[in-house]
């Protein structure tokens, strides 16, 4: 049973269909690629998937602890502490917060620590804060950015905020992760940095990672399959190898042989 | 232990219990006397509008327009309360039923409104104090216009100072908390919030809900002051000025609030002799410290008392 099976999915926005019949499926512990030209609807589908939009037809099944759960109009926090975390393509951090707040807000769905509790500050609340503040600094070690725990989050170079939007989903301990985008605007060694932290993310927390991106660089080194969306439409499916010489793919980005 | 008695706290109750020595040993002196007592309550019950308004307006970022209609709810259940039972306890009393009647209000009204954002939250959450007042105005047992007379005046600095200090424990220990930085999250984006986990419209309603219960404290407060209260005073105009205080203080800063309660309670009291001039006056004031700092007083920055000390001590040693 894949982790994550999504199928027939339809979004139509109006008159417009974004996405059309899209099935797909993610494996656990596997590192897949969803590629296409700009406006193919690859964002669209991360909002259904993440419970920022309904679809309008279609299942997404997810497996949490054995059991399959549907997604279909779950709210975005249920779906996150279900255990599927996501990135934001125009980064969306707590600008005006501390970069560990940020991390730390990731972590409040695990707060055992209740409203009452934390105001009259019972010896829970402490016990509470100092494991909180443990496992956020942990994080922000493994993304290198532990030496910038209390500046604000807008303060950040761009580069750094694309980590710490990393280190904030995983704070939600996810099983999944979708990243938007996450080498947009990074120079060539910058994304092979990336491309060794993805890897390694993914080794050391198990988990599956499902990944937008224009660099084929890092699509290609990077992940075991890849889906390619045009026009809302799921085009083709594969090893990249098999989708470098796939020619549907080719004539969505270069345009059809004259 | 080391969490409760630390070098922090310790000069924050230092720096408490010295500002209410020297204001009460100026009222026993007789330096304050009944006339600038007045003002000192005034500014009293202000901060405490002010704070609760702060966590709503400032931390969570909910523009609510509703806070006269809290206090109202707070006023009038202390002065039917104290007509019972007219000392100290009837006090407590009626601002426990204050709370939990204010909260149940906020929580009935926070379910549909906080659906909406910005100007439409404020004019909702403005139509729904509106609400309130009406029904205060046309109850029975509240008088109608002419408002509850002859409370007993149970309010004194001591009191008062107490209940602001409350005020702002519950205000800084809820937003030093996971649920206050979950609170600031939503006002920073609530989108990311949502998909961070955060049950935002949970997180939004508890932060109003709690705002609205403070409120209703200093309503209570206030009823137990000034021995008379109507409907007319718990108008448009009190969530206004409450809101000038906040947005002048700095939205997100508890220091502002009660620095800028002071200040413009300072404003008012020397602005009496001015008669008619005086609101011309106040606007003015007011317009001219914006223009000079648009975020507020404080911006979103806290006054740091520790800090304040530590400052001195290094210059000293130089």
């Amino acid at each position: 049973m894949a982790l994550l099976s999504i199928k027939n999915l339809t979004k139509n926005f109006g008159g417009l269909c974004a996405n059309s019949n899209i099935s797909m499926e993610i494996d656990d512990g596997e590192l897949v690629g969803l590629i296409g030209p700009n406006g193919a609807g690859k964002t669209t589908l991360f909002n259904m998937l993440t419970g920022v939009y309904e679809p309008s037809e279609g299942t997404i099944d997810f497996v949490r602890d054995g059991k399959e759960v549907r997604l279909n109009g779950k709210k975005p926090y249920v779906v996150t502490a279900l255990g599927l975390a996501r990135t934001f393509q125009n980064i969306r951090l707590f600008q005006n917060l501390s970069v560990i707040d940020n991390v730390k807000i990731a972590m409040n769905k695990d707060v055992k620590c209740g409203v009452v509790a934390s105001i009259l500050r019972f010896p829970m609340f402490f016990k509470e804060e100092e494991r909180i503040e443990k496992e956020a600094l942990e994080l922000l070690d493994i993304l290198h950015l532990a030496d910038k725990k209390d500046e604000l989050a807008c303060n950040l170079p761009y580069g750094e905020q694309r980590r710490l939007e990393i280190a904030r989903a995983l704070a939600t301990r996810p099983k999944l992760l979708f990243l938007d985008e996450p080498a947009a605007g990074m120079n060539p060694q910058e994304t092979a940095e990336l491309t060794q932290l993805i890897r390694r993310i993914k080794d050391e927390f198990h988990i599956s990672v499902l990944l937008i991106e224009h660099d084929m660089s890092l699509v290609m080194n990077l992940c075991e399959r890849i889906y390619v969306l045009d026009y809302g439409k799921c085009i083709a499916s594969g090893t990249p190898a098999e989708i470098q010489t796939n020619k549907r793919v080719i004539e969505a980005y270069l345009g059809e042989e004259v | 232990m080391k969490h409760y008695v630390n070098k922090n706290t310790m000069t924050w109750t230092l720096f408490a219990a010295v500002v209410f020595a020297l204001i009460e040993g100026l009222i026993l002196a007789d330096i304050l006397d009944s006339y600038y007592q007045v003002t000192l309550i005034t500014i009293c019950i202000n901060i405490i509008l002010a704070l609760s308004l702060n966590l709503i307006i400032g931390y969570s970022g909910q523009f609510s327009l509703g806070h006269a209609g809290f206090m109202a709810i707070g006023a009038y259940c202390a002065a039917l309360t104290l007509a019972k039972l007219p000392n100290l306890m009837g006090l407590l009393l009626g601002i426990l039923i204050g709370i939990v009647i204010s909260g149940i209000i906020a929580l009935i009204i926070a379910i549909p409104t906080l659906r909406l954002r910005g100007d439409y939250l404020a004019i909702a959450t403005l139509g729904f104090s509106e609400v309130i007042r009406i029904a205060i105005l046309n109850m029975d047992v509240t008088g109608g216009a002419a408002g509850l007379s002859n409370i007993p005046k149970i309010t004194t600095f001591p009191v008062i100072y107490i209940f602001i200090l409350i005020t702002l424990i519950v205000i800084v220990n809820f937003a030093r908390s996971s649920h206050g930085r979950a609170c600031a999250s939503v006002r920073e984006d609530e989108i990311a919030s949502e998909s961070m986990g955060v049950n935002t419209t949970k997180y939004k309603t508890l932060a109003f809900v709690i705002g609205a219960a403070l409120a209703s404290v200093g309503g209570a407060l206030y009823a137990a002051y000034f021995y008379v209260i109507n409907p007319g005073t718990f108008g448009f105009q009190k969530s206004i000025d409450i809101l000038v205080i906040v947005v002048f203080g700095g939205m997100g800063s508890l220091t502002g609030s009660i620095v800028a309660a002071i200040i413009l309670g300072f404003i008012t009291l020397a602005l009496q002799s001015f008669a008619e001039l005086r609101m011309i006056l106040y606007a003015v004031a007011i317009i001219v410290i914006m223009i000079y700092r648009p975020s507020g007083l404080f911006g979103n920055k806290e006054l740091n008392i520790t800090k304040l000390f530590k400052k001195k001590e290094r210059k000293e040693a130089k």
